[in-house]
């Protein structure tokens, strides 16, 4: 419980600190620290694999990105622009929509059914319990095959998930087509045109001739 | 290796990450810098994610695990997207809002 509220303050913090940020390079460090305290949140439910992932792809590949693009931009000193925020006609309505939503989750909440077994979830039997009782189930970490370990995942990712992992690989190469399409169009319409005009004009030139 | 039980409800965490959900709102609403808008999404699509592994944990089911595997993998890929419109918006002027991206409006 105690490891809990240590991460839930550390988890609230820094993702204060992403939006109150004037730096983006700040913001950058402060979503590092949410990430880690995110990944220590998932050991302690027993998502080990997933915490790891979490350091690895997140923290490793996705921030990087982001640090990679202020790099790129000089956007360290980049401030927002001036000028009125043209979605301040949209707080009162905001705020409606923000507070039914928040009444609807605190129902949600209350009325929730924590599962008392285990199992899959058809097959689990669901018993309305109380608040804050604590389901009955033990996982011994490092046990062959005990829930949340690499060899858990891996046999429902490979078995029972295989195709949204397949497609997953569509997403992907989506994605990556996409980036080339929007950021890759670096080269100044001239050159091409130039480099198209000479390709055209001499045909013959053997595979790999120097100029 | 010590057997361990889950020691907090599993509706705290999703108290939890309702609050992160929330303030990655508050960033994508208040902030007009493109890249911390682009984290506050970052930092919904966690929100999300804890939620997911709180109740599959709660409920000893694999599947809170791939849900949170597939959304970390589309977050990368719209990441990527989001990081290569922020360059184009960027490269032609020093300074960049997201007010200014009226490009679709015709």
């Amino acid at each position: 419980m105690a490891v809990f509220a240590i991460l839930a303050v550390a988890l609230i913090a820094s993702a204060i600190g992403v939006i109150s940020a004037r730096n983006p390079v700040h913001s950058v460090v402060a979503l590092l620290a949410n990430f880690a305290a995110l990944a220590v949140l998932y050991l302690t439910l027993s998502g080990e694999f997933l915490a790891m992932i979490q350091i690895i792809v997140y923290s490793g590949a996705i921030l990087i990105l982001f640090i990679f693009v202020i790099a790129l931009l000089g956007a360290g000193t980049s401030i927002e622009a001036p000028g009125p925020n043209r979605l301040t006609k949209l707080t009162l309505p905001a705020l409606i929509v923000g507070a039914l939503a928040l009444v609807a989750l605190g129902y949600g909440l209350l009325r929730a059914q924590i599962p008392s077994g285990g199992g899959m979830l058809g097959a689990a039997t669901v018993l309305p319990v109380s608040r804050g009782e604590i389901p009955a189930v033990t996982i011994t970490p490092g046990a062959e095959g005990a829930f949340g370990s690499v060899a858990d995942f891996g046999r429902a990712l490979f078995t029972t998930y295989l195709l949204p992992f397949e497609l997953t690989a569509f997403v992907l190469l989506v994605a990556v087509i996409g980036v080339v399409v929007l950021a890759g169009a670096a080269v100044p319409e001239r050159r091409r045109k130039a480099a198209e005009r000479e390709a055209i004009a001499k045909p013959e030139r053997p595979m790999g001739a120097t100029r | 290796m010590v057997p361990v039980q889950m020691s907090v409800d599993p509706n705290a965490y999703a108290a939890l990450s309702a609050l992160m959900f929330f303030i990655g709102v508050l960033g994508v609403v208040l902030r007009r810098n493109p890249l911390i808008t682009l984290m506050s999404i970052e930092l919904m699509w966690n929100a999300a994610n804890l939620s997911f592994m709180a109740y599959s944990r709660a409920w000893l089911n694999n599947a809170g695990h791939i849900f949170t595997f597939l959304v970390i993998t589309v977050a990368a890929a719209e990441a990527a997207i989001g990081l290569a419109i922020v360059v184009i918006l960027f490269r032609p002027r020093a300074q960049s809002n997201v007010d200014d991206a009226m490009l679709l409006k015709g």
